[in-house]
């Protein structure tokens, strides 16, 4: 185990471990072919004998490399001026920005005004890795720059959290039961005292190996004084071969775990709320090439100002480099997180329709791009060149205009595609199926009616639901009614199809019974207009939950009532959605019979009826059916020279290397797409990026959504680390692991996982920090609360292999996890956790998140736990009657009744508060969570504390700490 | 020779039974001298108001192998009361019920007058007729409308307690449930898979224990529990609900594309309702009733591809074996015919189109289960509408003159064997004593299956006479066949019909002349014409007329008379006299000639060929043709050009066509409208004659044919020229001088 360091990582489809050198194709499960493979990080072959394990790095912001400031300050166009201490650099404005400059400072607030502090975050942060390992490294290492370490800590920020803040983390890996504490490498003699803490050791506790009686002064233990040696040797003598096993052992030791604090490793929270801070609320305007968006945790307005919004796409790194060596050696995924559909807040502007008429969208006559801002006109306007592939283009007659004293269009802002970064185009009949305008599409409600979706009610509750959830069926802002048809079928062991045609006094059902060989028993009346055959509907949904009353069908089947709504699609020659109301296996003689895999102990208990929460399951309903949605849908990820799209994941069909299609695409549907260098990027002409998706609108129009993104590139690897998003990588590490579920071990994955992020973060201390001890742990800015999040990944149900995780749970969160944007990942893998307790009534702001761990509870508190699926409010055993009083209107906590999955409408600030959180909570997510309420030290609390993320998993993975150690070990391995 | 004709008459009236020969040659070898085979016409259920069924059950013969019926050729022992058997010579004893029989008490099965006599079985459980429509959908929208009217008004003709079912069909087959409320509901079958019978009963629910229906039983228990199905319902239940549902039966809803004919699932369609019946009630009356527009043209039994470039195949493509379909339909209606036959099912066809419907590969479902088969150019006609009312009427005693189920035992006296049978029937393999290894027609048995008959339906039964020439009978010794048919009326009861029969046994060396003036010359032209349409249905056509040839030839050297070399020398006695022309005309008739007639109107004449009885058969051989004049009453006349005259009025009965021919000077009288003024009131009336006359042919005659008003030179006269024998034509028309 311990040798399969990244180094020696083979693709998952080959999991032995020590086939070395090829760097890891990291995210490209099965991927064998690529051989070049950094040999100076592989790591001595054999074990040097036990050796201490612990690397304890001293926290605290040290000062920067000068060198790496410099060239921040090359890169300067995220660098505000105020960053730092002296005089703007006047290169700050990229000169090659030049057609946005002027509007950019007219009419928008430029970037790097508005998010300076936020960009002073992030660059401090990345000085301040840096910084970490300057502070190790003798300072004669590098020129001094102009600014001293106290420059960076100028940020306001509270002393405490300062040793977090860096974001570059220092742990003590936990002594494994190899080496004793005794044996833990010594940090390098030169640590200095003032870059550990300027506060005072709170941190001591975490930098301590678990010794007790470790004292702070020097952050170190005293054996670790007395081992202590030269600094690599130590670190050597330290780690080969001390890890036997991989990070389930890393498990293992659990003292480190209790002895470390965990204020002092990076929090997830405090991350959050620093973005808050620093660029909630305020207008982001996208006219920058590169420029790193807010976090998606954070609230605030973007404007289209050329590329698209971050609601659309989200990149792992907005700044990619130059080289695919450079990428294979950092070996941060390259991709792009995108959600085509994303709503637009009302405040934001809704997209334009561009209309061409009958001669369509501009295009390149050689890639086919769509006509957009990374066009350079020239020739007076005669011509364009492609920003993607270089080729000159004559402008069509039709759309000629002439050029104004800066080169650019006279109509620049009367047309969104010169000026926006996303927009839409109406497609001509060259872009429909069969040359044909499509049909408007179609909803086809399926409904199980066996025996006991009968007699739960289940049955009745979704045809009543139905009738008014149709009303609701969505529309374009104009149109009078939806052009959506319905279509009805039930269905148990046969399938029933209905004939709802206006005209009928009554519906009229046809039975297919050939489930074999499902057809489509009509074509007329099978699909209508709700608002016109309203009256026949209506009889019809009235009538299901008592034509099968005496029904007592148990089986279903289920692969041919699929088919059967694709038939009757294909039929009806339309696009569509099926909603299937499926609540049995099917295990009717017919294809795709399924065998019961999991327990049936689950019939008849408590936890069925848990499963048939109503209300949960008609608000999904309800939101399903109502949200906007596009239909027949074909992406296109364009990108200009040097680079390409190679993988995708999603939701999605392809049927070649680059269509990527979807019947149906809705507003909550992410699609992530992996890049690969093919070419060098240069730096002045960056990386574009257009997503076009062609689709069908809701009342039949074929159109095209075009969305373009400009990133940044560099031959600098600090550039491309501090350009990073973490909670995007999640995304693409989350897809490409459940991706590869399917065909690889979930071990392999696991370890994959693990070995890409040390490699990534080794990647970064080898070069891009400052020299200093191996044992110490520096994390980019950008990237400090990766090791977390990646644990909760590795945490997730799906891969884990566990009896006791249902496989139809799994294949569900894997599903969902497939599909979903940034914003939703992050929620997913870090529940918020919310203290209510302390409420403060008077504001309407959500109450500070604190960090998914037990720790942070306490028997007095109340806790609103949320993850886009589930939300529980946890109540500890002390809770305040008043609070209790307040929410549950019982007189103590004995008298909450747990199996509600209701709050009680309390007319009191508590209730009505916390009702209003969870509101705003459930409110931005797809999926309507549904409401479990815990009490502290009863059976359920162990369903709620698989989602405190930080701690040890419920069905194995280790705590944060001890992940974050196991990383730091592999990192050091490998910088050795 | 009057006498004989009487006879002949006499015992038609009575038995039903008309014979080639009612002197039978008493040995094998003289036998098959007669060319024409000892054989008869034999109409197991023809009307006989004056025979009211008896209230017992039969007496049969003890001997397994025999079984024959108490009859009065029986030899009776009063005093020791027993009988014994007239064909295998056990004695049996009477059952106790006929204790007090004497010489003076004699049950009516002794009775020589009741060589024929119905018996009535009270046992066994009656179950209710069935009809079950298998309507095409892909009709024209007045065709379809008078369709669902005919149907819907036949619910109105139907047993009340009749059980009535629907199967529509079009691209796909639907099943209709016909006991919904609230909402209809229907099974739905894709038109393009075979399914087997299991299949098609799992699939409608029909196998297992219908699970709601049958709890629901108990709760109602006067319900019959096998007779109630959701598909087959009471029609007084449910005829409000079938008339709607027949209402709001919609044009298929497919879309037929420009150069493409409908998909039709006929022979899926036909598969279900086969399947149904025989999951539901096998060995029960019942008539699956299809209507169809059109051929097949999709999945098993599909007769032409939906390309409307490639036509439906001809007797040109058969010839050249190039009706590519033609052969796995047969198969598969033949199939499904077996199967009908199996479960006494029939199928009736209603084929109603102008183009050819595919009966050539249907017709086994007709001819096998004693279905009707009906053609027309249109629902919409009157000759379907009363074609199909008429299958509706009702008997001299309020019956429906429709049978079930019907199973024919023939028993012959040991001198004869029975080789075989032709009609609208299948062998029940019954093999035994008097079963010929020579065959004619359907042969090898002694059982057939009628599933479906009426009181004129017909069979030719031939028989083999396996006496040895060395083995003389005795004088006045008498050969016996009886014929038993065991059948479920249409009043549900289960009745059988016997009729034994004896004819005098003639030495044809001594006595050819009593043999010569027995020979029924219609009932021989009929039958030798059963066997050469079963041969050309079975073999090549131009075969069979020369077989038919040699026979006609062989059967004047053995009766003619004549010198040799001297052609105006011959002569053939009254009793062969006619024969000749039937063969005649036998040999220009649609029933072996398929020249200008499509394959469909072959099978259509041939199945009414097989089915009718001996006077209908007779009109179909050779038309009748009635001559109208000033000169006298209407005469029949010579089927001959030289008929055609211009001063007459010719009413020909073709069976299938009624025409009414004016010869050219009354056809310009009427044209001049004579017939409207007073005093030409005669003429009115020789107008209006034929047409009364044919108004009668027309009550009687089912199928209905086809009527057609015509005159000289009219485009319709074909009909009647096409059948006349042409003596006189273009070459030598004026030859003759003659006009």
């Amino acid at each position: 185990m311990s040798q399969q360091g990244y180094v020696a990582t083979p693709p998952y489809s080959q999991p032995q471990p020590g086939i070395g050198l090829s760097p890891p194709h990291y995210g490209h499960y099965g991927d064998p072919s690529h051989t070049a493979s950094p040999t100076g990080m592989m790591k001595p072959a054999g074990p040097l004998g036990p050796t201490a394990t612990g690397a304890i790095l001293p926290p605290g912001p040290p000062p920067p490399g000068p060198h790496q400031f410099g060239q921040n300050g090359a890169h300067a166009t995220g660098h505000p001026p105020q960053r730092f201490s002296g005089p703007p650099p006047v290169n700050n404005v990229a000169s090659s920005y030049a057609p946005y400059q002027p509007s950019a400072q007219s009419s928008y607030p430029t970037p790097m005004s508005t998010s300076s502090v936020t960009q002073l975050g992030s660059q401090l942060s990345a000085m301040q890795i840096n910084s970490y390992g300057s502070g190790m490294a003798p300072p004669s290492q590098g020129p001094p720059g102009p600014q001293s370490a106290t420059s960076f800590q100028t940020p306001p920020r509270p002393p405490q959290p300062s040793i977090l803040q860096p974001g570059s983390q220092v742990l003590p890996p936990p002594p494994t039961k190899l080496n004793g504490p005794g044996a833990s490498p010594l940090p390098p003699p030169m640590y200095r005292p003032d870059g550990l803490a300027g506060p005072p050791p709170p941190n001591a506790q975490y930098q301590l190996p678990p010794l007790p009686g470790q004292t702070l002064g020097a952050g170190y233990p005293p054996q670790q004084e007395a081992n202590s040696g030269p600094q690599m040797a130590g670190t050597q003598l330290s780690y080969p071969g001390g890890f036997p096993g991989g990070p389930a052992q890393m498990a293992g030791p659990p003292q480190p775990q209790k002895k470390l604090d965990l204020d002092s490793i990076p929090s997830p929270i405090q991350v959050i709320e620093n973005d808050r801070a620093s660029r909630g609320g305020q207008v982001y305007a996208t006219n920058t090439r590169g420029q790193i968006p807010p976090l998606v945790t954070t609230d605030c307005i973007i404007q289209d100002q050329g590329n698209a919004s971050p609601r659309f796409i989200r990149c792992t790194t907005y700044c990619f480099p130059c080289t695919s060596d450079m990428a294979k050696q950092a070996q941060i995924p390259l991709a792009a997180v995108i959600k085509p559909f994303a709503t637009i807040p009302s405040n934001e502007t809704p997209l334009y329709l561009v209309n061409h008429g009958e001669s369509g969208p501009v295009r390149c006559n050689r890639c086919k791009a769509y006509m957009c801002p990374f066009m350079q006109f020239i020739e007076g306007g005669r011509r364009y060149q492609c920003g993607f592939c270089n080729c000159v283009n004559d402008v069509p007659p039709f759309y000629f205009q002439h050029l104004d004293h800066i080169g650019r269009r006279l109509d620049h802002y009367e047309k969104p595609e010169l000026s926006l970064g996303s927009y839409e185009y109406v497609a001509t009949l060259d872009y429909c199926r069969k040359n044909k305008p499509p049909n408007p599409p179609a909803f086809i409600f399926m409904i199980d009616v066996s025996y006991s979706n009968i007699k739960n009610g289940l049955v009745k509750l979704i045809c009543e639901e139905l009738k008014t959830v149709l009303e609701k069926l969505p529309k374009e802002e104009q149109e009078e009614m939806s052009a959506i048809r319905v279509g009805f079928i039930t269905y148990n062991k046969v399938l029933h199809f209905f004939n709802v045609k206006s005209n009928l006094a009554q519906p009229q059902m046809m039975v297919v019974t050939d489930v074999g060989e499902v057809f489509v028993p009509l074509l007329d009346g099978f699909l209508v207009n709700y608002q016109e055959s309203q009256s026949v509907i209506h009889n019809l949904l009235d009538q299901i939950p008592d034509m099968f009353a005496d029904s007592n069908e148990n089986e279903t089947v289920f692969a041919p009532v699929i088919q059967a709504g694709m038939e009757a699609l294909k039929a009806a020659d339309c696009p569509g959605k099926l909603f299937i109301f499926h609540s049995s296996l099917p295990t009717a003689e017919a294809p795709g019979k399924l065998k019961n895999r999991d327990d049936k102990k689950l019939v008849n208990t408590d936890k069925e009826k848990m499963h048939l929460d109503s209300q949960q399951f008609l608000n999904d309903l309800r939101n399903d059916i109502e949200k906007k949605i596009g239909f027949d849908a074909i992406m296109r990820v364009r990108t200009s020279t040097g680079f390409r799209a190679t993988d995708f994941f999603g939701g999605i069909l392809m049927n070649n290397t680059t269509d990527v299609e979807m019947a149906a695409i809705d507003c909550d549907k992410a699609v992530t797409v992996e890049f690969k260098h093919d070419d060098k990027l240069s730096e002045d002409s960056g990386a574009l990026i257009q997503c076009a998706v062609l689709y069908t609108t809701i009342s039949g129009q074929r159109r095209l959504r075009i969305h373009n993104l400009g990133l940044n590139c560099s031959s600098q690897l600090a550039d491309l680390y501090k350009s990073c998003e973490t909670d995007a990588l999640i995304n693409f590490f989350a897809k490409s692991a459940f991706k590869a579920v399917l065909h690889q071990p979930l071990k392999v994955i696991r370890e994959i996982l693990v070995n890409q992020t040390a490699h990534m973060l080794a990647c970064y201390r080898k070069n891009c920090a400052s020299p200093s001890a191996a044992s110490q742990l520096i994390l980019p800015d950008s990237m400090k609360v990766l090791p977390v999040y990646m644990n909760c990944l590795l945490k997730n149900c799906v891969l884990l292999s566990r009896p006791e995780i249902s496989t139809d749970e799994r294949a569900f969160q894997r599903q969902l996890v497939m599909t979903m944007g940034v914003a939703d990942s992050q929620l997913f893998f870090y529940p918020q956790l919310l203290p209510i307790h302390t409420l403060d009534v008077k504001s309407t702001t959500l109450p500070a998140a604190v960090r998914c761990s037990e720790s942070r509870l306490s028997e007095g508190g109340i806790f609103l736990l949320a993850n886009g699926l589930h939300m529980f409010l946890w109540l500890g055993v002390s809770s305040p009657p008043e609070l209790i009083q307040g929410i549950f209107n019982v007189p103590s906590f004995a008298h909450i009744n747990t199996d509600t999955t209701l709050l009680p409408e309390v007319g009191n600030p508590y209730s009505q508060q916390l009702r209003m959180i969870m509101g705003i909570i459930q409110q931005k997510r797809p999926y309507s969570m549904k409401l479990t309420l815990v009490k502290q030290r009863e059976q359920p609390e162990m369903v709620f504390r698989q989602f405190l993320v930080e701690d040890k998993g419920l069905y194995g993975g280790s705590s944060y700490v001890d992940f974050l150690c196991c990383v730091h070990k592999e990192i050091c391995q490998l910088l050795n | 020779m009057a006498t004989y004709l009487e006879f002949i008459q006499q015992n038609e009236e009575r038995d039903g039974v008309r014979f080639s020969w009612n002197v039978w040659p008493s040995s094998r070898l003289e036998a098959t001298r007669m060319v024409v085979p000892l054989a008869c016409l034999l109409t197991p259920l023809k009307e006989r108001p004056d025979l009211p069924p008896v209230q017992y059950e039969p007496v049969l013969c003890s001997r397994p192998t025999c079984k024959a019926v108490l009859n009065p050729l029986c030899q009776v022992d009063y005093r020791a009361k027993l009988w014994a058997c007239n064909f295998c010579f056990q004695r049996n004893q009477f059952p106790p019920a006929y204790g007090g029989i004497s010489e003076v008490n004699q049950p009516a099965e002794l009775m020589p007058q009741f060589s024929t006599i119905e018996y009535m079985i009270q046992r066994g459980a009656q179950s209710p007729l069935i009809f079950l429509y298998v309507v095409d959908t892909c009709l024209e929208e007045d065709d379809l409308q008078a369709l669902k009217e005919s149907l819907q008004m036949s619910l109105s003709l139907l047993p009340p307690d009749a059980l009535v079912g629907l199967i529509t069909f079009g691209r796909m087959v639907q099943v209709h449930e016909l006991s919904c409320e609230g909402i209809s509901k229907s099974y739905v079958f894709r038109g393009t898979k075979d399914l087997t019978a299991k299949q098609i009963q799992d699939m409608l629910g029909l196998t297992k224990p219908a699970t709601p229906m049958q709890q629901a039983r108990p709760a109602q228990p006067q319900e019959h529990p096998s007779v109630s199905s959701r598909f087959l319902q009471p029609v007084h239940k449910i005829d409000m609900n079938l008339t709607d549902l027949l209402g709001e039966l919609q044009r298929d809803p497919w879309p037929v594309t420009q150069g493409k004919r409908p998909l039709r699932s006929t022979g899926v369609a036909l598969s279900i309702a086969v399947g149904l019946l025989e999951g539901t009630f096998p060995n029960t009356g019942a008539r699956i009733m299809l209507f169809t527009g059109g051929p097949p043209t999709q999945g098993p039994g599909m007769v032409v591809g939906d390309e409307l470039k490639i036509p439906i195949r001809s007797w040109h493509d058969i010839e050249k074996d190039n009706a590519r379909f033609m052969k796995k339909a047969t198969k598969h209606y033949e199939m499904l015919a077996n199967r009908t036959a199996a479960n006494g099912h029939c199928i009736d066809i209603y084929a109603c189109a102008l183009d050819q419907t595919g009966l050539l590969e249907m017709k086994c479902c007709a001819n096998l289960t004693g279905g009707y088969m009906v053609m027309g150019d249109s629902f919409n006609t009157s000759l379907f509408k009363q074609t199909f009312q008429r299958i509706f009427t009702k008997d001299f005693n309020g019956d429906f003159r429709m049978a079930f189920g019907a199973t024919l035992d023939v028993k012959t006296s040991r001198e004869l064997k029975i080789a075989g049978a032709i009609g609208p029937c299948v062998s029940l393999n019954v093999k035994g004593p008097c079963v010929s290894e020579n065959e004619l027609g359907v042969g090898g048995t002694s059982q057939w299956k009628i599933c479906g008959l009426d009181p004129t339906s017909t069979l030719g039964i031939y028989f083999e006479v396996v006496n040895q020439h060395n083995a003389p009978i005795p004088q006045g010794g008498r050969g016996a066949i009886q014929f038993v048919t065991r059948y479920q009326h249409s009043s549900t009861q289960r009745r059988i019909r016997v009729t034994t029969i004896a004819r005098n046994w003639a030495d044809a060396q001594t006595q050819l002349r009593h043999i010569e003036a027995a020979f029924d010359q219609e009932a021989a032209a009929v039958l030798m014409a059963r066997l050469g349409v079963f041969r050309a249905e079975s073999e090549e056509g131009p075969d069979v007329l020369r077989w038919l040839d040699r026979q006609l030839i062989r059967l004047c050297q053995k009766f003619g008379q004549y010198n040799k070399e001297d052609p105006a020398s011959f002569r053939l006695s009254d009793s062969f006299s006619l024969y000749p022309q039937f063969m005649f005309h036998l040999r220009r008739s649609p029933f072996l000639q398929v020249f200008n007639n499509s394959p469909d109107e072959s099978s259509y004449y041939r199945h009414h060929f097989a089915r009718q009885d001996l006077t209908q058969s007779l009109i179909m051989i050779q038309p009748i043709l009635y001559s109208y004049s000033f000169h006298g009453p209407p005469e029949p006349v010579l089927l001959d050009s030289s008929s055609i005259l211009a001063d007459r009025i010719l009413l020909m009965d073709t069976f299938f066509q009624i025409v009414i021919y004016l010869g050219e000077t009354i056809a310009q009288w009427r044209k001049a409208g004579y017939q409207d003024m007073p005093e030409y009131e005669n003429f009115k009336h020789l107008l209006q004659a034929p047409l009364d006359d044919a108004q009668e042919i027309l009550q009687a005659r089912f199928p209905m044919p086809r009527y057609i008003n015509t005159e000289h030179g009219g485009s319709q006269a074909r009909f009647l020229l096409s059948k006349v024998n042409p003596s006189q034509t273009h070459n030598n028309h004026y030859a003759w001088g003659q006009c």
